[in-house]
C-alpha cells in the first residue's frame, strides 16, 4: 500500500507541476497561454530542501535518541520497566496478546504512549522507536510487521492527548483569551481517535488480505526474482 | 505486606492529585505535570537503578551508544517520504486536492479554511503546524475556526513521518495493516474534533 500512495504521490505532483508550467488561462477574451517552467522549479527547490531537511532532522534526533535510550536501559537493567508494566498488565495483555506480559517491550510501550499522551514531544519519538525494537525482537518474520507493531503505530498515531503543550503556546501567543480551553476537547476527540485505532486494527489484522503467510509468499517470489 | 505498601503509595499520590485539583484548575495541574514530568524520569529512573544496584553512569552510555544508529538508519525512510510529501506541497497538487475535497467536509460542518491544515496534518506536522498558527492568526485564536484547528492539530499525529521512521528503524518493509488502522483513527479524530467543537463551542 506505501508503494502505490508513495508513487502517487510523486506521479500527481510532476503532473500538476508540468501541467502547470503550460500556464493555461482563462479571461472573457478567450484561453491563452502563458508558459513558464516556474511551477517545475519551484517543485525542483522544494525536493531538494526536505530531503536536506530529513538528514537534519535525524541528526537532531542523535542527541535525544542517545539519552533517552540511555534513561530506558537503567530502567530496564533496574526492572523498573517490569514494575511498571505489572501494574498495566491487564490493560496491556488485552491490547497487546502475542507480547509476554514480562516483556520488556511491554514496558517501553508504556512509557513511551505515557509521554505522548503527556505532550512530550522530545521524549515520545526516542521511546517509540525503543518500543518499536523490543517488539521487533519478538518478530519471527524480520520484514514483516507484527500485529503488536500495528497496532502500537495506530495507537501512537492517534494517542490520547492530556497536554498539547505546542498548541497552547501557540494560541497564547496569539493573544487568546483562555489559550487551554482546547484541553478538554482534544481529549475527547483523541479517546474517540484511540478507540478507533485499536478497533480498526483488531479488525483489520483478521482480513484475509493482511495475513502474514500472504507477505511471507511476496516476499519469497521476490527473492526468486532477484535470483 | 509489598502488596500493602505499594497500595499507601498509589493512595497518596492520589490524594495529592485529587487535593491539587481543589486548590489549582485541572489545566494548570496538568501543565505542571508536563514540565515536572522530564525532571522527575531523569532523576527518578537513575535513583531507582542505584538502589537496585545497577552501575548507572555505565549501563547509561551503554545504552546511549545505540542512539546514533538508530538515528542514522532512518534517514533513508525520511528522505523517501519527505520527496513525496514536499513534491505534492510544492507542485501544487495539494492545493488542487483541497478544491476537490472542501464540499465532502463542508457538508460535515468543517469550513473549507480548515482543510489544507486537515490534509496537510498526516503528511507534515512542521506543516500543519504553520498552517495551524496562520489560521488562528486570521480568524483570531478564539473563533471557531481557530479553535477547530487547534483541536484538529492536537487530536491527530504526523502519521506517514511516524509510520516511516518507525518501520524504518527496524528495518520491516511490510507494514500490513499499520497504514490503513492509523490514518482511519487520523479521519475519525479529524470528525470527531470537528463534532466536538461544534458541541462545545458552537
Amino acid at each position: 500500500m506505501i508503494n502505490i500512495i508513495w508513487l502517487s504521490m510523486i506521479v500527481i505532483a510532476v503532473g500538476v507541476a508540468g501541467i502547470r508550467c503550460l500556464g493555461i488561462t482563462i479571461s472573457p477574451l478567450g484561453i491563452y497561454f502563458v508558459p513558464s517552467f516556474e511551477p517545475l522549479s519551484q517543485l525542483t527547490n522544494g525536493v531538494f530542501e526536505y530531503s536536506k531537511f530529513a538528514v537534519e532532522l535525524a541528526i537532531g534526533l542523535v542527541g535525544l535518541m542517545a539519552l533517552w535510550l540511555g534513561i530506558m536501559k537503567i530502567a530496564e537493567k533496574s526492572g523498573l520497566i517490569t514494575v511498571i508494566a505489572r501494574g498495566l498488565r491487564p490493560v496491556m495483555v488485552k491490547l497487546f496478546p502475542e507480547i509476554p506480559p514480562d516483556d520488556p517491550a511491554m514496558g517501553s510501550i508504556i512509557m513511551a504512549l505515557s509521554a505522548t499522551m503527556l505532550g512530550l514531544g522530545n521524549a515520545s519519538t526516542p521511546l517509540g522507536l525503543k518500543a518499536f525494537q523490543d517488539m521487533q525482537k519478538l518478530n519471527k518474520y524480520k520484514n514483516i510487521a507484527t500485529d503488536a507493531q500495528c497496532t502500537y503505530m495506530a495507537m501512537s498515531t492517534s494517542s490520547v492527548t492530556i497536554i498539547p503543550a505546542t498548541i497552547i503556546g501557540i494560541r497564547a501567543a496569539a493573544g487568546s483569551s483562555n489559550p487551554t480551553d482546547i484541553i478538554a476537547p482534544v481529549i475527547i476527540a483523541t479517546v474517540i481517535s484511540t478507540t478507533v485505532a485499536v478497533i480498526m486494527s483488531k479488525f483489520l489484522q483478521r482480513l484475509p488480505r493482511y495475513q502474514v503467510e500472504n507477505f511471507i509468499k511476496q516476499d519469497e517470489e521476490n527473492n526468486n526474482e532477484k535470483s | 505486606m509489598k502488596n500493602l505498601k505499594r497500595k499507601i503509595i498509589l493512595f497518596i499520590v492520589l490524594a495529592i492529585l485529587f487535593a491539587s485539583f481543589f486548590i489549582f484548575s485541572f489545566t494548570e495541574v496538568m501543565m505542571a505535570i508536563s514540565v515536572i514530568a522530564i525532571p522527575m524520569i531523569i532523576v527518578i529512573i537513575p535513583i531507582y537503578g542505584h538502589a537496585k544496584g545497577v552501575k548507572v553512569y555505565e549501563v547509561f552510555t551503554d545504552g546511549a551508544k545505540e542512539g546514533f544508529q538508530v538515528a542514522l538508519r532512518i534517514i533513508p525512510f525520511l528522505v523517501a517520504i519527505f520527496l513525496a510529501i514536499s513534491a505534492f506541497r510544492s507542485s501544487g497538487a495539494m492545493d488542487i486536492l483541497t478544491w476537490i475535497i472542501s464540499p465532502i467536509t463542508n457538508s460535515i460542518g468543517m469550513p473549507g479554511e480548515v482543510v489544507p491544515m486537515a490534509l496537510m496534518r498526516p503528511l507534515s506536522g512542521s506543516g500543519a503546524l504553520g498552517i495551524m498558527a496562520e489560521l488562528i492568526t486570521t480568524h483570531g485564536p478564539d473563533s471557531f475556526i481557530g479553535r477547530l484547528a487547534s483541536i484538529m492539530m492536537g487530536s491527530t499525529e504526523t502519521t506517514f513521518y511516524i509510520l516511516a521512521v518507525y518501520f524504518g528503524s527496524i528495518n520491516v518493509k511490510q507494514t500490513r495493516h499499520a497504514l490503513p488502522a492509523a490514518l482511519t483513527a487520523d479521519l475519525a479524530g479529524m470528525i470527531a474534533s470537528v463534532v466536538v467543537c461544534h458541541a462545545i463551542f458552537g
